[in-house]
């Protein structure tokens, strides 16, 4: 079970917005997570506290293959996207470092900015405490599950290559 | 079942029987890339895997292009993270410094990619091979790393949209325009999860460049692949890199098609992609008043030699507005050599700009022209979200090298007939 505040943002955010390029001289999380939207608003990380939710339009993640941009979010204390929908490299990479990503179509109508939500990953359903909705989603493909699961795709890989001779 | 140009790729890479769309199919790689901003979290994604060698050292490719030559420390530790690696992995096709150039113009050039290739590069610009016909896509640093590793990647087949673009383009109309209007008419997110398909006789007139050019901005529409058929053009352009081996490759008559779009070359004017989406896409007729303050050619997607011709005709003799600050970046070590023995470099120059290194530089935002705030630039790459090139106050405008180079010249963009 997640829970934390909704930080609503708009459509094709992409991942300048993100983590701007200049501060991809960095692979740290922490480092990129303090900088994590300043593409989209400076200073935005300060609304933000662990746990919170973004909550996005459609087309969430589009552009650069940056890796830095799930990074960025997940060291701004950011578990969980919602969104309409995702770009397809962010969505890969997302999953490949542990983090959640639901696309939840215009479920996302019912979640304004600053609603505390509960979301149960397991059952597929997002609670608002703020208006009491419930949102269900498609729980989250078995593949991506699994590498989820295995903390990523590097435990994942990282498995499989124990098994061959070296 | 009669295959799209993804699917057959796909097929000739993988055991499983290809039947339909969205099945995944894990698949064998022709080359796996990254670069200076992407490796080093492949390097360090690589190692966490418990991985010690690569699948093949003459398979992975590292080019350090992005804030190269090295603009501060940071970055400076990041390209050694890469040479260090590419060293202990005894890579046979690491680039840095006067090796190095632009990676998606510099692969195709060396002969690294060809028709019917698998190619997966932490970078979402590697689709620009599918210009040569190959299957092309970026992913992120940890599947660039676990490719690297395994010489494996999974695909979930994509649906392909066709897009067929017939009729003879009018002068200034380049492989640019065409992906512009493709963009602008499906949006950024028209093509998300699928791959693009180009024919039709505009297509086949197009040159091996163009299309790369075109292929290059599928990412755009969010597209995974953009493909075009492997012709005689295609087997002329690959041997003459020195590849051996490559054949024609065209989809079966047949193949079933999401979506097709059809488009009139000869209707199209000049396109530009105004700010802040690459989908925000106009004739150049309707941003005539726009002052700008820079104009930049270069990049991955027109800083090839076609492209320095065509800048470099519509600049002869004339000299950049007192206001604008023309930089023009050759994308390759070989394109910048070329383009000195044409002297195409010394148009440039006479015209007022500054040419510099075989980078990416401010396409991304990186160095060597960077915008401040209320700034507007007219570039020939390929992304113009808010902030891409600067301040997050700044403004890109993308378009082909004609229309980036008459811009120049009249200080606010322009339709290159009219300079
Ligand atoms: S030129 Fe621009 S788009 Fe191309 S690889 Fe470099 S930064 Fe990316």
């Amino acid at each position: 079970m997640y829970s934390g505040r909704a930080h609503k943002v708009g459509a094709n955010i992409d991942t300048d917005a993100i983590i701007p390029a200049r501060f991809l001289v960095t692979t740290d999380t922490g480092e990129l997570g303090a900088n994590c939207m300043e593409g989209l608003e400076p200073g935005w990380i300060k609304r933000v506290s662990p746990g919170d939710f973004i909550v996005a339009g459609e087309n969430f993640g589009c552009g650069s293959s940056r890796e830095h941009a799930p990074l960025a979010l997940l060291g701004a204390g950011v578990k969980v996207v919602l969104a309409k929908s995702f770009a397809r490299i962010f969505y890969r990479n997302a999953f490949n470092m542990g983090l959640i990503l639901l696309e939840i179509g215009d479920g996302t109508a019912a979640i304004g900015d600053g609603d505390r939500l509960e979301i149960d990953i397991d059952k597929g359903l997002i609670k608002n405490l703020a208006g009491g909705a419930e949102i269900p989603f498609q729980p989250v493909p078995a593949s991506m599950k699994e590498i989820l699961d295995q903390g990523g795709l590097v435990g994942y890989v990282r498995s499989r290559l124990d098994g061959q001779p070296a | 079942m009669k295959h799209t140009l993804a699917q057959k790729i796909l097929q000739r890479h993988t055991g499983d029987a290809i039947t339909a769309d969205g099945q995944i199919a894990v698949c064998k790689v022709s080359l796996v890339l990254a670069n200076d901003i992407t490796a080093p979290l492949a390097a360090k994604s690589f190692y966490a895997m418990g991985a010690t060698k690569v699948f093949d050292k003459d398979k992975v490719v590292l080019v350090s292009d992005h804030f190269t030559p090295n603009k501060d420390i940071a970055s400076a530790e990041q390209v050694k993270v890469v040479r260090e690696f590419a060293r202990a992995m005894g890579l046979t096709h690491y680039y840095e410094g006067g090796a190095a150039g632009v990676e998606h113009a510099l692969l195709p050039e060396l002969g690294l990619v060809g028709p019917g290739d698998i190619v997966v590069g932490a970078d979402s610009h590697t689709c620009t091979y599918g210009g040569l016909c190959a299957f092309a896509t970026g992913m992120g640093s940890t599947d660039a790393a676990a490719a690297m590793a395994l010489g494996e990647t999974w695909f979930k087949v994509p649906p392909t949209i066709r897009v067929d673009i017939s009729g003879e383009p009018a002068p200034f109309v380049g492989g640019k325009d065409l992906i512009l209007n493709v963009i602008g008419r499906i949006g950024v997110a028209g093509a998300r999860y699928k791959a693009l398909e180009f024919g039709g006789d505009a297509i086949d007139a197009l040159s091996v460049e163009g299309r790369m050019t075109m292929a290059n901005m599928a990412i755009e529409a969010g597209g995974k692949v953009g493909l075009f058929a492997a012709d005689e053009k295609t087997l002329a352009y690959c041997s003459a890199r020195g590849r051996t081996g490559d054949a024609l490759l065209a989809p079966d008559d047949g193949a079933i098609y999401e979506r097709r779009l059809a488009i009139d070359a000869a209707s199209l004017s000049p396109q530009v992609a105004c700010p802040h989406l690459p989908d925000n896409v106009r004739p150049v007729e309707e941003c005539r008043d726009v002052k700008i303050d820079q104009a930049v050619i270069g990049s991955c997607t027109n800083g090839r030699i076609e492209d320095l011709r065509v800048a470099a005709a519509v600049l002869k003799g004339k000299k950049a507005d007192k206001n604008v600050r023309l930089i023009v970046l050759p994308a390759t070590p070989g394109i910048w050599k070329q383009a000195l023995k044409e002297g195409l470099l010394e148009i440039f120059m006479d015209a007022g700009a500054v040419v510099g290194p075989a980078t990416c530089g401010p396409c991304l935002g990186g160095h060597m022209g960077i915008l401040a705030s209320g700034e507007v630039c007219v570039a020939t790459t390929n992304r113009n979200f808010r902030g891409r090139m600067g301040s997050l106050d700044s403004r890109v405008y993308l378009a082909g090298p004609a229309v980036a180079a008459a811009s120049a010249l009249a200080g606010h963009i322009i339709h290159p007939g009219k300079v």
